[in-house]
């Protein structure tokens, strides 16, 4: 008896104890089977595999920064510049390339290790003075964006430099489209790459359960004697290379940078790491929801294509409504666990 | 207030001081313009029986953005924020936009007006809509309002049918941006008129107090007897309001509404704003005259990058160098680190260094 009492967690975390915390993600993954199915029994040709295998490449970028933004809102945080940076990133790629002449897999190295540096240094910021995350990720917002404008206002095109020819080459080629077969380029399975470490590093290592203390109680995680400001300040650097490696994800997907390229990105990453079950006060959720969450995003587009006739700002629409119904499931499951407890 | 001790101890008046550092930064910004163009930047003309000259377009283009800032405002007051001010804004304007085209006589006041009221009537349900899910369904307001920030522009297409709604010149709408009163633009008689009525309802009222109490402890303040819950719904639907308004003078300044560009970031802006304006994110004290001071700046911060002869490009980049400042100025952690070597001298002014470069 007194074992369990000292071991019970602290009681924000209460609310998604034992099957309960599964239930989010649960209604993702039926979601996204009720969609996928409901797309096959309406559309010809929907259960052509390649509709599955298109969701991972054009949402490759969008699941990169997807994974980041999880890390961030885990530990409690949120980052707004992700957008800005991605954009800035397949910006940066083209300048160096094209215009500085710098041989490619080098450029993509100094912009990985830029986006690195600069969630580094945010996360210094929030942490060391204690500015909120959402104004401190709001200046990457404004100063990449306003970066990117300066380097070119117009598109660039990265068409001519051999290397990012890499990103679409087909990595998996299985029979013919025609004929029930698909095909996945290698940038798709960077992104699965992406998403296999973080599940390793969030749920197998010493900084990702540090990511879930902190989001949890920073409070607690400090006295338990926790690094919190390596985790803080981690978690930013995490979601600055994820921004800028789904920058690069985007050149070698258009091979062409423009000015403003994933304006909102952030708010579909953060839409879709909610609707994937994550917790936005932090501490609780999944990677694999936010990957959930992600094809729920993919496979809206997906209908309306289909559909033909509507536009795409049905998906955002779809999106909001989502957003709202997880929302106050996990309102409901909150208040839920907290009657269990009294 | 956490932040107390380090804002030292004697305070004299809270405002002034609050007030001393966004007077300094206008004062050298318009310094600055005034160096590069010449007194005719703020003393202002009267063309043809209307007020113009640079300063007084600053105020008249500000007049949305301030709109919007004091509603938000009055929400971050509650330890809350409105992300869905940018869409409610494209909403409201939509709205009207739609009503007025789709009718055959686009010049009559009756069709205007009727416009006006549906466009602030949705847009007032918007806002309590938000204020009932964070104050009822106790829905993070960053988390409730992000909903309408994702899916407002959407449902502002849906509106406009994905088209860009014009409105005919000749329609009394396009007065609501473009007009003038008694030889002042109309847009700044609107922002005036609410930002007096909002500081009058604060500052002779007990509701600024009220507001104040709920950001600080809303549950204290239910047990002292206050209707905690309503206040928060209140706060939301007037910044809603608010928006719809800004939404209305813009579309009629530009006689369309743009549903995806109308009002981009502008809640970036507004928050920015609010930011520089002195009133803490934490909630619980707020400044309506620090607020507008605020969007003045960065109304008059946007003429400078033009005057100084920067590309308009910088817009974004100085914007972000002016968030990274306030940011750093207003957190305690950083004016004691930067203070540690010289102690009781005031903080050094990298503000001015900044924005005179």
């Amino acid at each position: 008896m007194s074992t369990h009492q000292l071991t019970e967690r602290p009681s924000r975390s209460m609310l998604f104890d034992g099957l309960a915390r599964y239930i989010p993600i649960g209604a993702t993954v039926a979601l996204l089977l009720a969609l996928y199915g409901g797309g096959v029994a309406n559309y010809p040709k929907f259960d052509s595999p390649q509709v599955i295998a298109k969701l991972f490449i054009d949402n490759a970028p969008l699941l990169v920064i997807a994974v980041g933004m999880t890390f961030v809102i885990l530990s409690g945080g949120i980052d707004l510049s992700v957008g800005s940076v991605m954009a800035f990133a397949t910006m940066a790629c083209a300048w160096l390339t094209v215009d500085a002449g710098i041989s490619a897999p080098l450029a993509v190295a100094l912009v990985l290790a830029f986006g690195t540096a600069w969630g580094l240094l945010i996360g210094a910021v929030i942490h060391y003075f204690d500015v909120q995350p959402f104004i401190a990720t709001l200046v990457g917002l404004f100063l990449f964006r306003g970066l990117t404008l300066q380097i070119s206002d117009t598109d660039v095109s990265m068409r001519d430099v051999e290397f990012f020819q890499w990103g679409m080459v087909h990595a998996v080629d299985v029979g013919e489209i025609r004929d029930g077969g698909f095909w996945l380029p290698n940038l798709s399975f960077v992104a699965f790459a992406v998403v296999i470490v973080a599940f390793t590093v969030l749920h197998y290592t010493r900084f990702g359960r540090g990511v879930y203390a902190v989001g949890g109680s920073e409070s607690s995680a400090l006295l338990m004697g926790l690094p919190v400001a390596r985790t803080k300040i981690g978690v930013y650097a995490v979601s600055g290379f994820c921004a800028a490696l789904a920058g690069v994800l985007a050149a070698f997907a258009t091979k062409s940078a423009n000015p403003l390229a994933n304006v909102g990105a952030e708010l579909d990453a953060i839409a879709a790491v909610v609707i994937g079950g994550t917790l936005l006060t932090g501490g609780a959720g999944f990677v694999l929801g936010t990957v959930a969450g992600v094809m729920v995003w993919g496979m809206l587009n997906t209908l309306i294509a289909f559909q033909g006739n509507l536009s795409s700002w049905w998906a955002r629409i779809a999106m909001g409504v989502l957003l709202l119904a997880f929302i106050l499931l996990q309102r409901v499951l909150a208040r839920s666990g907290e009657k269990r407890r009294t | 207030m956490s932040e107390a001790p380090a804002t030292g101890g004697k305070r004299p008046n809270p405002y002034a001081k609050r007030l001393m550092w966004p007077v300094l930064v206008l004062a050298a910004l318009i310094a600055v313009n005034i160096a590069v163009t010449g007194f005719d930047f703020i003393v202002p003309e009267v063309n043809d029986g209307r007020l113009g000259g640079a300063f007084v377009n600053i105020l008249r283009r500000s007049a949305p953005l301030l709109l919007i800032a004091l509603g938000m405002t009055l929400v971050i007051a509650t330890k809350g924020i409105d992300l869905s001010v940018g869409a409610v804004y494209a909403i409201g304007a939509a709205i009207a936009c739609q009503m007025i085209i789709g009718a055959e006589d686009q010049t009559a006041t009756g069709l205007v007006l009727g416009a006006v009221a549906l466009a602030l009537a949705v847009t007032a349900a918007i806002g309590a809509w938000n204020g009932v899910m964070v104050a009822h369904f106790g829905v993070q307001p960053i988390v409730a309002t992000l909903i309408l920030m994702i899916a407002g522009r959407g449902i502002a297409q849906l509106v406009t049918g994905g088209q860009i709604p014009k409105v005919q010149d000749a329609s009394p709408f396009t007065e609501l941006g473009r007009g003038e009163l008694l030889t002042v633009p109309v847009p700044i008689w609107i922002a005036a008129l609410v930002l007096a009525a909002l500081a009058l309802l604060t500052r002779r009222t007990a509701l600024g107090m009220l507001l104040e109490s709920v950001g600080g402890n809303p549950e204290a303040s239910r047990l002292a007897g206050i209707r905690a819950k309503g206040i928060t719904v209140l706060v939301y639907l007037v910044c809603a309001l608010c928006a719809g308004l800004a939404g209305l003078i813009g579309a009629a300044n530009l006689g369309s509404a743009d549903a995806n560009n109308g009002g981009l970031w502008i809640e970036l802006d507004a928050i920015l704003a609010v930011v520089i304006g002195g009133t803490a994110l934490l909630g619980g004290r707020f400044f309506l005259l620090g607020t507008t001071i605020g969007v003045v700046i960065i109304g008059t911060l946007e003429d400078t990058i033009i005057n100084v002869g920067l590309s308009s490009q910088w817009q974004f980049t100085a914007k972000a160098i002016v968030v990274f400042i306030v940011a750093l100025l207003q957190s305690p952690g950083f004016r004691a680190w930067v203070l540690k070597p010289f102690k009781r001298r005031p903080a050094p002014a990298p503000a001015e260094e900044a924005m005179s470069k």
